[in-house]
C-alpha cells in the first residue's frame, strides 16, 4: 500500500547487519536443538552439546520410531484437540461477538460488559481449580483440554471490532425478508466475517496447539497426555522417557540415547510448527495489529 | 405494582429479543461457568480446608491463611520478584521492541519479510519448547554457555543452582521470545504513518535521523504509552511457564524466580496447602483489580481516548 521504503535511502548496510545478527542469535539455539538430536550419545558425554556433530546418527530418531506409541497417542491428543477446540472456540466466539454487535439488542451492551469484565477481574487459580474438579468434574477428561479455552474475552472483543464493520442494512434486509436470527448467522454473518474467523481460529488453534497447562492441572491419565506436557514429563524426568521406550521391548535402560532422544522428540513434536508458520504468518500480523490499534 | 408492570415490560422486551439471547447462550454459559463461578470460589481464601468435611462445609477461618501467608517470607519474596522482574521485562522489552521496530521500516520489502519471520518465529514456540533450547545453552556439564567457558578457560558455571544470575537469564530469555512480536506490533504502527510527514520533512532537508526524531518517534508514542498500560495492568500476573520451565523449577533458584503464580501453583499442587494457595490466589486477585483500575484511571487524567474503559 505505502511505499514508505523507496523514498528513503533505505537498506543501509549497517542495519541489515545488525538483522542479521539479531537473526543469528535467535536460530543458533535452535539448530543446536536439531544438531543434538544427531548426534550419538558418547559424543555428547565427551564433547558437550555441538553445532556440528562429530558422528552424525539417527540412532535417536531409531529408538523413539521403534516404539512410538506414547508419542503419537501425545499427538492425536493435541490434534483431536486443537481442531475441535478451535472449531467450538470459534462458533462460540463468533455467535457471542455477533450478538454484542447487534446495536438493536436490548442486552447487547450488557453482554460486552458480562465478557469484558473477565479481563478486568480474575477470581484466580485456586477457585478456577476447585470449580473445574469438584464442581464440574472434568478432570482427567479431554474436556478439560477444551472447554477453559473455548471463549476468550480478548479473542472475543477483536472479532467485535472485526464485525462492527458489518453492513447493518443487509440484516435489516434479511430480517424483512422473513430469515431468523439464527439463520442470518449462519448464512450471512459467518461467510461475512471468513478473514476474521481465519485470523482468530488461528489464534485459538495456537493457543491449544501450544498449551501445556490445563494437562499440568487437570490431567493424569496417560493416554490424555498432549504433546507438550508429554514434552514436559520427558525434560523433568528422563525415565519417563526410557520408560516408554523400554515398553514392550528388551532393551538395556543404558543403551538407550537419552540426551539425543530428547531433542529427537522436541524436534518431532515443534516440527510442524516451524513448517506452518511461515503460511499463517501472514495473518497472525493482521490479527494483531487490529487488536493493538483498537486496544 | 409499579415493580410488576416493569417486570412484564422487560420480559416483553426480552420476550422480543429472545433469538438473540439463546444464540448467545453456550457461550454466555462457558464465561459464567469458567469465570463466574470461580469469584464465588474465593471463600475458601477464608476457610480451614478440611476434606473429610468438604469443602464448602469446613470451618470458617477467618483471616488466619492470610495471616500465615504475609507472616511467612514468601508473601515478601514472590511480591518483589514479581514487580521487579515483570517491571524490568515491561521497561526492556518495549524499548527493545521500539528500537527494533524503527530500525525496520529503515529497511526495504524484501528485507523486512525475511527479518520479520525470524524474528516472530519463537514467539509462537511454547515455552516448554524454549525450555529445551535454554536447557542445552545452560546444561552444567554438556551445556553450549559452559563448554565455551570452558575453552576460553574461564571457570564454568553451574547455573542452575546460582539464583544470582536468573535475572539475568529470564530477561534474556523472555525478549528472546518475546521481542520480535512486540517490534511488530510498533513496525506495523510505523508504516501506517502518512508519507507525506516525511516527503515535506525530506524537502526540507532533514536528514533520516532527524526524521525519526520528530515524526516516526512522536507518532508512535501513544502506541507505546497503551503497550506500557496495558502490561503495568497486568504486571502481577507473570508469564507461568518462563518462570516455571526455564528454571526448571529448581528449589535453589525460587529467591530470585519464584513468584505468585509459581508460588500458587506449587502450593496448589505440589505441597498441598489449599490455605496458602488461596491466601496468595486472591492476593494476586486483588491487587491485579487495583492495579488495573489505577492505571486505567491515570490513563483517563491524560488522554481519554487510550483509557481501557
Amino acid at each position: 500500500m505505502r511505499k514508505l521504503n523507496v523514498e528513503k535511502a533505505g537498506n543501509q548496510p549497517w542495519i541489515i547487519v545488525l538483522f542479521i545478527f539479531l537473526s543469528l542469535l535467535i536460530i543458533f539455539p535452535l539448530l543446536y536443538v536439531v544438531s543434538v538430536s544427531l548426534t550419538n550419545d558418547g559424543d555428547i558425554a565427551r564433547y558437550g552439546y555441538q553445532l556440528i556433530p562429530k558422528h552424525a546418527s539417527f540412532q535417536a530418531y531409531e529408538y523413539i520410531f521403534q516404539t512410538p506409541k506414547a508419542l503419537l497417542q501425545s499427538y492425536l491428543i493435541t490434534i483431536v484437540v486443537t481442531v475441535a477446540g478451535t472449531m467450538l472456540a470459534l462458533l462460540l466466539t463468533s455467535s457471542l461477538a455477533y450478538v454484542m454487535t447487534r446495536k438493536d439488542y436490548r442486552y447487547s451492551k450488557l453482554t460486552t460488559f458480562f465478557v469484558f469484565f473477565t479481563l478486568l477481574f480474575n477470581a484466580g487459580l485456586v477457585p478456577s481449580y476447585i470449580i473445574a474438579t469438584n464442581v464440574l468434574h472434568i478432570q482427567d477428561t479431554i474436556w478439560a483440554l477444551i472447554l477453559p479455552y473455548s471463549v476468550s474475552a480478548w479473542f472475543t472483543m477483536l472479532m467485535k471490532g472485526f464485525m462492527d464493520g458489518l453492513p447493518f442494512e443487509i440484516i435489516e434486509a434479511a430480517k424483512i425478508d422473513g430469515s431468523s436470527e439464527f439463520g442470518i448467522y449462519a448464512r450471512i454473518v459467518l461467510p461475512l466475517s471468513k478473514p476474521a474467523l481465519a485470523t482468530v481460529g488461528l489464534f485459538y488453534a495456537l493457543a491449544y496447539w501450544n498449551d501445556w497447562w490445563l494437562a499440568m492441572l487437570y490431567i493424569q491419565r496417560e493416554e490424555l497426555i498432549p504433546l507438550q506436557y508429554y514434552l514436559q514429563r520427558i525434560m523433568t524426568n528422563i525415565e519417563f522417557l526410557t520408560k516408554s521406550m523400554q515398553a514392550g521391548m528388551n532393551v538395556d535402560m543404558s543403551t538407550i540415547p537419552t540426551e539425543s532422544s530428547r531433542m529427537a522428540i522436541a524436534i518431532l513434536a515443534a516440527g510442524p510448527m516451524m513448517f506452518a508458520f511461515p503460511f499463517f504468518q501472514k495473518y497472525l500480523i493482521k490479527g494483531l495489529t487490529v487488536g493493538s490499534i483498537k486496544g | 405494582m409499579r415493580i410488576l408492570t416493569k417486570l412484564r415490560n422487560e420480559g416483553r422486551h426480552f420476550w422480543r429479543g429472545k433469538s438473540l439471547f439463546f444464540l448467545s447462550l453456550p457461550a454466555m454459559a462457558i464465561v459464567f461457568v469458567f469465570y463466574y463461578l470461580p469469584m464465588f470460589g474465593i471463600v475458601i481464601a477464608f476457610k480451614d480446608i478440611n476434606y473429610a468435611k468438604g469443602i464448602w462445609g469446613s470451618d470458617w477461618a477467618g483471616l488466619t491463611n492470610f495471616k500465615f501467608f504475609f507472616q511467612s517470607q514468601d508473601a515478601m519474596r514472590i511480591t518483589r520478584n514479581t514487580l521487579l522482574l515483570n517491571g524490568v521485562f515491561i521497561a526492556v522489552g518495549i524499548f527493545c521492541a521500539v528500537v527494533i521496530g524503527l530500525l525496520m521500516a529503515e529497511l526495504g520489502r524484501k528485507w523486512v519479510r525475511i527479518f520479520q519471520t525470524v524474528l516472530f518465529f519463537p514467539y509462537f514456540l511454547s515455552w516448554v519448547v524454549v525450555g529445551f533450547v535454554t536447557y542445552i545453552l545452560l546444561n552444567p556439564t554438556y551445556g553450549v554457555i559452559d563448554k565455551t567457558m570452558e575453552w576460553m578457560n574461564i571457570t564454568p558455571v553451574d547455573w542452575y543452582s546460582k539464583p544470582g544470575y536468573w535475572p539475568f537469564i529470564l530477561t534474556l530469555t523472555y525478549l528472546w521470545k518475546n521481542v520480535g512480536y512486540t517490534a511488530i506490533i510498533f513496525f506495523t504502527g510505523l508504516i501506517a504513518i502518512d508519507s507525506t510527514y516525511y516527503e515535506a520533512a525530506s524537502i526540507d532537508g532533514a536528514s533520516r535521523f532527524q526524521q525519526i526524531r520528530k515524526i516516526s518517534i512522536p507518532l508512535i508514542v501513544p502506541l507505546i504509552t497503551l503497550l506500557v498500560i496495558l502490561n503495568i495492568g497486568r504486571i502481577f500476573y507473570s508469564d507461568f511457564g518462563l518462570f516455571y520451565f526455564i528454571p526448571r523449577d529448581a528449589g535453589m533458584l525460587y529467591s530470585t524466580t519464584d513468584v505468585v503464580d509459581t508460588y500458587v501453583f506449587r502450593s496448589l499442587r505440589v505441597t498441598g496447602d489449599l490455605g496458602m494457595a488461596s491466601a496468595a490466589s486472591l492476593y494476586q486477585a486483588v491487587v491485579g483489580l487495583v492495579l488495573v483500575f489505577s492505571t486505567n484511571l491515570i490513563v483517563r487524567k491524560f488522554n481519554k481516548e487510550n483509557a481501557l474503559f
